[in-house]
């Protein structure tokens, strides 16, 4: 057991804390106020930094960094702007990741390392109103036609969707094929003709992360873009949402952290009763327990980015990090409002933005629900 | 990061194991009905053979130097089967710890080795009084200098292992013009000094196997050699020395929701309701999903605190949040265990019922869970102050 991270991994929780301070927390509240993606700020320096592809080899313009360095990358990010902590999570674990699984060689030079290098933002496209926490449930169509496949169909709550240049879409291909066999994972440019994005959802949180709905009318793309082997998608999709859980649990770990280092600012200075209010047991309580709750996630999330690295089984461990630390996240939030009393619940205080961030993180990239069916099976079956 | 049991502590963690399947778990349930004492204390002496008396003390006094990841892992598997025993194992190892760390050459020559080697087939500590529970500084035994000597006078309650220690460490007031705090020491007393006395046994909600008793001292006179560390510095020492006490029980608390998590994982497979096994409802799936990641987050935070004390770091803090959240799930989980058994859970037939109520002093002893609160809150105040 060694629990220390390595210089490196020091090195990019002070690289990215301090480029997120000094030029995401600016602008943080501002652009959830106006539901502003700034592509520039929030991907393009993100890029200059190494994060965009940074658990991939450098031949595919990666940098070669392990996934602790990656969830730190997220955790960091998140602690000031939970948007571009998601920006980041989406186009890396859900964009590039299934390319680098299940990429051949030459998907992987034309799509991989423009999105590692942060030329190319990458998106994922599974979700549609009828499949939501049941991928089978999936109803867009790709039909073979010559060299080419024909889609049809609609994904909604797309992250970075409208922004990204790569989208890895799963749509169906085989009519007779049941629930999730019979779906294909397929690697979809923006301006490919047929292929356009609907509304712009209005959120309650990440709100300077944009997502929308893809919408793809007899869409055609040639046959060299479908990613892994025809009728693999379902596999490609839980492989992915596997890693991805990872990203999202570091993200829901930095908005946790972020919004405790608000209420312990906030409790030292805010004086009542002739005493600043972290002398009362009962906010020393509240500080205690969010210390503990995110100290143990933040184990969680190591431990299960370290099982991924280290070539070990993850599945479970990510699905407790991400259950963890995304509720966590949630009490965290709810609790540093309250610690802020009726200033808390004001836009004057960052953890108002936080605690609407915070919901998310229990509901995309699988429910707090669907985190607890993949533990529960896998506890039982052990 | 580097987040495996290395070959030693992996041996070490088997061993426990085994040890806690064959001897302990078909023991545990008697031993809870107040039967087979002697199997108990028989027990203690084996575990002291294996080694598991002094898993972080130095080979010199008997330990088997195996450092405090070693002391949590196979702690957790000793309370998984019995948490009786494992709350003497933990004890016994921070008497030898605290005799290590503050006593000098001669006590440690003259206590530790019996310790370890389960001559002695428990150490105590004598450390809460009726008045001083979560605030010790506020005890009232006295120890008054006479000549060479000291006297003892005053009375200790709920010590574990009181019967059958050898040893015990004594928190007294050596001072009692000094500040709060500042005017206590900490003696030595064998077991058997005229004076020493073994009062009234608690009965006890569960850990029914490891006796808890009243220390009665009256005009007990002890050599000024049984003084150990400094004088009027026993207070500092008490704080330090639970600190490492708190990887124990936090340990122990997990280990019995492993054992809790186990059966009720077990049952849910076996038991039929509308049909089909309840394991296949997501009533119950959820239940054992939160208890596991509870478990698995309890598991890192002992870890943690243990490789830091190991690295001879500051570990206060990471032992207090780990001892909280342990125990804090063992009891959720335990109590979850027992909904997942439905009425049988609530009988003797079926283990839950015990560890249930095993598990309930964790957030009690070596510091309630409020007082974990308190230590970790301090401890983040002060990085900011």
């Amino acid at each position: 057991m060694y629990f220390q991270l390595t210089e490196e991994q020091n090195l990019i929780r002070e690289t990215v804390r301090s480029f997120a301070e000094k030029e995401l927390a600016p602008s943080a509240a501002e652009r959830d106020e106006n539901e502003r993606f700034d592509r520039e700020l929030m991907f393009d320096k993100v890029a200059e930094l190494g994060l965009a592809g940074i658990v991939f080899p450098e031949e595919y313009g990666g940098a070669g960094a392990d996934y602790i360095s990656y969830a730190i990358a997220v955790e960091e990010l998140s602690r000031v702007c939970a948007s571009t902590g998601v920006t980041l999570s989406a186009h890396l674990s859900l964009g590039a990741n299934p390319v680098w699984l299940f990429g051949s060689e030459e998907q992987k030079q034309a799509f991989l390392t423009p999105m590692a290098l942060g030329t190319k933002l990458g998106a994922f496209g599974l979700t549609e109103t009828g499949a939501g926490s049941d991928a089978g449930g999936t109803k867009t169509f790709a039909v073979r036609d010559g060299d080419e496949w024909v889609l049809n169909g609609s994904k909604i709550f797309i992250t970075n969707g409208g922004d990204a240049e790569i989208y890895i879409v799963f749509a169906r291909t085989d009519k007779n094929a049941q629930k999730h066999h019979g779906i294909s994972a397929f690697i979809i440019e923006k301006d490919t003709p047929g292929f356009v994005f609907g509304k712009k959802e209005k959120k309650m949180g990440i709100r300077s992360s944009p997502t929308c709905e893809l919408v793809f009318e007899n869409c055609r793309i040639p046959a060299d873009r479908l990613l892994g082997k025809e009728g693999e998608g379902f596999k490609i999709a839980m492989k992915t949402l596997d890693g991805g859980r990872i990203g999202i649990a570091a993200q829901a770990l930095g908005i946790a952290q972020g919004a405790y280092e608000e209420a312990l600012k906030y409790a030292r200075e805010r004086k009542q009763f002739d005493q600043p209010i972290a002398s009362f047991q009962g906010v020393q309580f509240i500080l205690a327990d969010m210390a503990v709750r995110i100290e143990a996630s933040r184990l969680l999330v190591y431990q299960s980015a370290w099982r991924a690295s280290a070539g070990l089984s993850y599945g479970k461990e990510s699905a407790m990090a991400k259950l963890s630390a995304s509720e966590t996240a949630m009490w965290v939030t709810t609790k540093a409002v309250q610690v802020h009393g009726g200033y808390g619940y004001t836009r004057d205080f960052p953890v108002e933005r936080m605690m609407r961030d915070a919901k998310i993180t229990e509901i995309y990239e699988g429910t707090s629900e669907v985190q607890r069916v993949v533990i529960g099976s896998a506890v039982t079956r052990g | 990061m580097f987040l495996d049991l290395n070959e030693e502590q992996n041996l070490i963690r088997a061993t426990a194991r085994r040890f806690a399947e064959t001897e302990l778990a078909p023991l545990a349930a008697a031993l809870d009905r107040g039967e087979q004492q002697q199997q108990f204390l028989d027990n203690l002496r084996k575990l002291a053979e294996l080694g598991f008396m002094g898993l972080n003390v130095k080979a010199d006094y008997g330990g088997s130097e195996a450092g405090v990841i070693a002391f949590s892992v196979a702690l957790t598997e000793i309370a998984r089967a019995c948490a009786s025993t494992a709350v003497t194992v933990s004890v016994n190892n921070m008497v030898c710890e605290v005799i290590q760390a503050v006593g000098n050459e001669e006590q440690r020559l003259r206590y530790i080795p019996k310790i370890c080697s389960g001559e002695f087939l428990a150490g105590a500590f004598a450390l809460t009084e009726t008045g001083a529970g979560s605030d010790p500084a506020a005890m009232t035994t006295l120890a008054l200098r006479d000549g060479d000597d000291w006297i003892l006078n005053g009375s200790k309650i709920f010590i574990s292992s009181a019967p059958y220690a050898g040893v015990f460490v004594v928190w007294a007031v050596t001072d009692r013009n000094a500040a709060k705090g500042k005017g206590i020491s900490c003696f030595l007393v064998a077991a058997g000094t005229p004076g020493c006395l073994v009062g009234r046994a608690e009965e006890k909600m569960g850990q029914h196997a490891s006796a808890t008793n009243e220390l009665l001292l009256q005009d007990c006179r002890i050599p000024g050699s049984a003084l150990m560390g400094k004088l009027n510095d026993g207070f500092r020492v008490a704080v330090a020395e639970l600190a490492g006490g708190r990887i124990g029980i936090g340990s122990l608390g997990l280990g019995i929701g492993q054992a809790a998590l186990e059966a009720a994982s077990r049952y849910a497979l076996e038991r039929k309701q509308f049909g089909q096994p309840i394991s296949n409802f997501q009533a119950i799936q959820w239940k054992i999903a939160d208890a596991a990641t509870d478990l698995e987050a309890a598991r890192l935070l002992l870890m943690n605190a243990a490789f830091r004390k190991e690295q001879g770091k500051t570990y206060s803090k990471e032992a207090s949040m780990a001892k909280l959240f342990a125990t804090e799930a063992a009891n959720r989980v335990c109590y979850e265990a027992m909904q997942i058994f439905g009425g049988y859970g609530y009988t003797s037939e079926f283990p839950v019922e015990r560890y249930t109520r095993d598990a309930r002093i964790t957030t009690i002893y070596e510091g309630t869970s409020e007082i974990q609160r308190l230590i970790i809150a301090r401890e983040v105040l002060r990085g900011y102050a």
